[in-house]
């Protein structure tokens, strides 16, 4: 197996999710882009782990899921709150703090 | 270039086929993901997604993590998208005005943040080969958690709990 494949392909998801990020103005999709991210780096230290045969990188990528599930979970919950009191969740709608 | 994979000698072929299926059914779902009009087979696109990751960690010899991978996101992540799009009332079907004004700005973004990344990986690992290895032992990773990383471990529980408490908080109607 090559090196590089997993690091392409990790690569690939992650431009993926940028574009996703900057394109979408639903805020559960910009949350979707942000999941497609963190899953190519978690994809990067499972490769990194199995390159330097060493485990450290699998503990890193279970560290990143915990996180991950605990910032969707906060993140539905403000979408949620931006739903109800706005009737709306287009992000370019959310300028209050513009100069 | 896959040509060039396939012809490395010392490289197992059925895994570079099964990494290649499933590497253009990850890309076609998550381009599915980014560009879908409906939020709903968006969100079922991104299981596609998810579970080429998990199967691409068994073919990284990362047993554990693929089926965390499957609990963690499978399992709870989609549920909690899927009530978030339900609970924001969604249309069903079709909907317009997901994309921003200046969406096609990120094509460009996303085209050369690609290029600069595919052409340093190719610099830095050229054609270094993965030697084939048995699967991790579950063992070494509990071993990293309860002894060097314990304290990372406990402040993911602590960040974990807080973050359940707060999301309570911010949802509920009062």
């Amino acid at each position: 197996m090559l090196a590089v494949n997993f690091l392409l392909l990790a690569a690939a998801l992650f431009c993926i999710g940028v574009y996703g990020v900057i394109a979408r103005r639903n805020a559960v999709m910009v949350l979707m882009s942000i999941e497609l991210i963190l899953n190519a780096v978690t994809l990067n230290l499972v490769a990194f782990s199995l390159i330097n045969g060493a485990v450290d990188g699998q503990v890193f990528a279970l560290f990143v899921i915990a996180i991950a599930a605990a910032e969707v979970g906060v993140g539905l919950a403000m979408v949620l709150m931006i739903y109800r009191n706005r009737k709306s969740i287009a992000l370019d709608e959310l300028s209050e703090m513009k100069g | 270039m896959s040509a060039l994979i396939l012809a490395a000698d010392d490289v197992n072929v059925a895994q570079n086929v099964a990494f290649g299926i499933i590497a253009a059914m990850m890309i076609f779902a998550a381009l599915s993901v980014v560009t879908s009009k409906n939020v709903v087979h968006a969100a079922l696109w991104l299981v596609m997604v998810l579970s080429g990751v998990a199967a691409q960690y068994i073919l990284a010899s990362a047993e554990f993590v693929a089926a965390s991978q499957i609990l963690v996101y499978i399992g709870a992540v989609m549920v909690l998208f899927l009530f978030g799009i339900m609970l924001t009332r969604a249309q069903i079907g079709k909907e317009a005005g997901l994309n921003n004004k200046g969406w096609a700005l990120g094509i460009p973004v996303g085209l050369v943040l690609f290029g600069l990344m595919a052409w340093v990986i190719l610099d830095a690992f050229g054609d270094d080969i993965i030697a084939d290895g048995p699967p991790t032992p579950t063992v070494l990773l509990s071993d990293q958690f309860l002894s060097i990383y314990l304290v990372p471990f406990l402040a993911v529980s602590f960040v974990l709990l807080a973050a359940a408490i707060g999301a309570i908080v911010l949802a509920r109607k009062d």
